[in-house]
């Protein structure tokens, strides 16, 4: 190799890590900015009345910052959307995977990276428009934007990540451990859920991590649906989620109350933290097999 | 013996390639019959007809008559996982589930109901004794099978073929990639274990088929070009193509 070409070698990699460097550089001042901006509000109100108050009330004027009911709604809605989005997403999966033709299965996985597209504010729109007035009737409530409402919506815009990296990772499963199956005497769906789920158990985990970690940090569709209201969760009230209780009064806040919504950006931002975590891991158990 | 597998003119073809061509062959029981011929040949195609495993490959489709046992393992009647736990199989790479030794053993009995933990003790330490793999993995039933070697995780396959209690065990050159120290261990469970099984052995090793098997058929572009006892066969083969075959002239 001439010396030239040793030298434009080295430029390539050094720009490389340049750029590599700009997204390392985003995430640092991301975390340092919300801790520093997060802290001082947690430290006027209290770590434990902060995080276990039960009241919200930045606006009276003898205000109280409590954000259980938030961290509680961000807890059951997600929940909630993957216990409803997890099996419809996983048996989807198994049947593009495993049972469905091929033309079946291209357009069924045209159709949901077409879901996955969807902007949120549209799945918002359509729960407003659809989905509240219907809660209302059917559960003859007086208002149908309610916790339930966003669990739905949320479970409908996870399916995308669930159903595409579980149907990867079944995908993914050798023949051979089918074959051996079926020449054993097992039937196609015994083999499907005795083999190859088994086999691609981390891949459908980390499917489910990502659903998680979509759920959690979702602010424009829930606010939307679920009414907005700072109440301590339940199915049909009105609630407000750690990312809509930042986003709805941030505009027009000031003072400790601008400092508390930072500190819920930064609860915010350690569920998810342990969210990653939880992904790293799973990846990880990938690799040894 | 009597015969437990009767095929008569039987045909595959893959779309529009026909793979086999007028198959007629007559393989008795409790005894080892080898199936030779060079690569492309139909051999490995017609083993796997033999317990319906071609019926997963889209395209193929089997004319003529194969009989297990008197009864055409076509009929309508035939429940294909039931024949599939009669006729067993081990293929040419080891193919352990990536689960533990035992759950791999106990896979079979337990997708046939048996759920009870002795009797599944039982199942699994006979399996693992009668395929000669017993001591080496006794103390590590709980352990991935993937961390077995090659020639381990082979013997383990022919475990779990076992674990179901099948007649007939249909062999895919389960030697091929295997060293020679684990091939001739295969090849002495496999000459033990014909007093109680059926084996039927494809391979690509013609000293192996020497070795150990009863009944040699060598197949060609698709024909069984002549079938017979393997000392006959190697040492007086009626057909030339054969004679040209054993004797390395092609191949």
């Amino acid at each position: 190799m001439n010396n030239n070409k040793k030298v434009f070698e080295k430029a390539v990699h050094g720009i490389f890590l340049i750029l590599g460097l700009v997204t390392i550089g985003c995430v640092l001042m991301i975390t340092v900015y919300l801790v520093i901006s997060g802290i001082p509000a947690i430290r006027e109100i209290g770590l434990l009345k902060f995080l276990f108050g039960k009241k919200w009330e930045s606006a009276s004027s003898d205000p109280s910052y409590g954000i259980l009911p938030f961290i509680l709604t961000s807890v059951y809605g997600t929940a909630g959307a993957i216990v409803a989005g997890v099996p419809v997403g996983f048996f989807t999966a198994v049947y593009l995977s495993k049972v469905a033709s091929k033309g079946v299965k291209e357009t069924v996985e045209t159709i949901v990276s077409l879901l996955a597209g969807i902007p949120s504010v549209v799945y918002g729109l359509a729960g407003m428009l659809v989905l509240v007035p219907g809660i209302r009737r059917i559960f003859h409530v007086a208002d149908g934007a309610s916790l339930l409402a966003a669990i739905v919506v949320l479970a409908i815009m996870i399916l995308p990540s669930i159903i595409k990296v579980s149907t990867t990772a079944l995908d993914a499963v050798p023949k051979e451990y089918e074959d051996a199956s079926l020449a054993l005497g097992a039937t196609p769906v015994e083999t499907y859920f005795r083999v190859s789920v088994p086999a691609a158990r981390s891949g459908i985990a980390t499917a489910v991590v990502l659903g998680i970690g979509r759920a959690i940090g979702e602010a424009m569709a829930v606010m939307m649906v679920s009414g907005n209201v700072a109440n301590m969760p339940g199915l049909f009230k009105s609630v407000r989620f750690l990312t809509t209780a930042v986003a709805s009064e941030m505009s027009y806040s000031s003072g400790l109350q601008r400092q508390a919504l930072f500190s819920i950006a930064l609860v915010l931002f350690l569920f998810i933290m342990l969210i990653n975590a939880t992904l790293g891991f799973f990846l990880k158990d990938r690799k040894g097999v | 013996m009597s015969d437990i597998i009767k095929v008569k003119n039987m045909c595959l073809w893959y779309g529009e390639h026909k793979a086999l061509n007028n198959i007629n062959i007559n393989i008795p029981g409790k005894s080892i019959t080898a199936l030779i011929g060079p690569s492309g040949c139909g051999k490995s195609t017609f083993l796997k007809s033999l317990d319906r495993m071609n019926d997963l490959i889209p395209g193929v489709k089997i004319t003529g008559d194969i009989r297990y046992k008197d009864k055409d393992i076509f009929d309508a009647s035939v429940d294909v996982n039931e024949l599939r736990r009669e006729i067993g199989m081990v293929f040419q790479k080891p193919n352990p589930f990536p689960m533990s030794i035992y759950d791999n053993i106990a896979y079979g009995p337990r997708t046939h109901g048996i759920k009870s933990r002795a009797k599944l003790d039982v199942i699994v330490e006979k399996s693992l004794k009668d395929a000669a793999i017993w001591d080496e993995v006794k103390d590590r039933l709980k352990k991935n099978a993937l961390g077995l070697s090659g020639g381990q995780q082979q013997r383990l396959c022919i475990a779990r073929a076992l674990a179901v209690q099948p007649k007939v065990i249909l062999m895919d050159e389960p030697t091929s990639a295997l060293d020679p120290v684990s091939t001739s261990k295969i090849e002495e469970l496999s000459s033990k274990l014909k007093k109680d099984y059926t084996i039927i052995m494809v391979t690509h090793n013609m000293q192996q088929a020497v070795r150990i098997s009863d009944q040699t058929a060598f197949f060609l572009l698709g024909e069984l070009v002549e079938y017979g006892k393997t000392e006959t066969l190697f040492s007086t083969p009626s057909d030339k193509r054969t004679e040209d075959y054993i004797t390395g002239r092609f191949g």
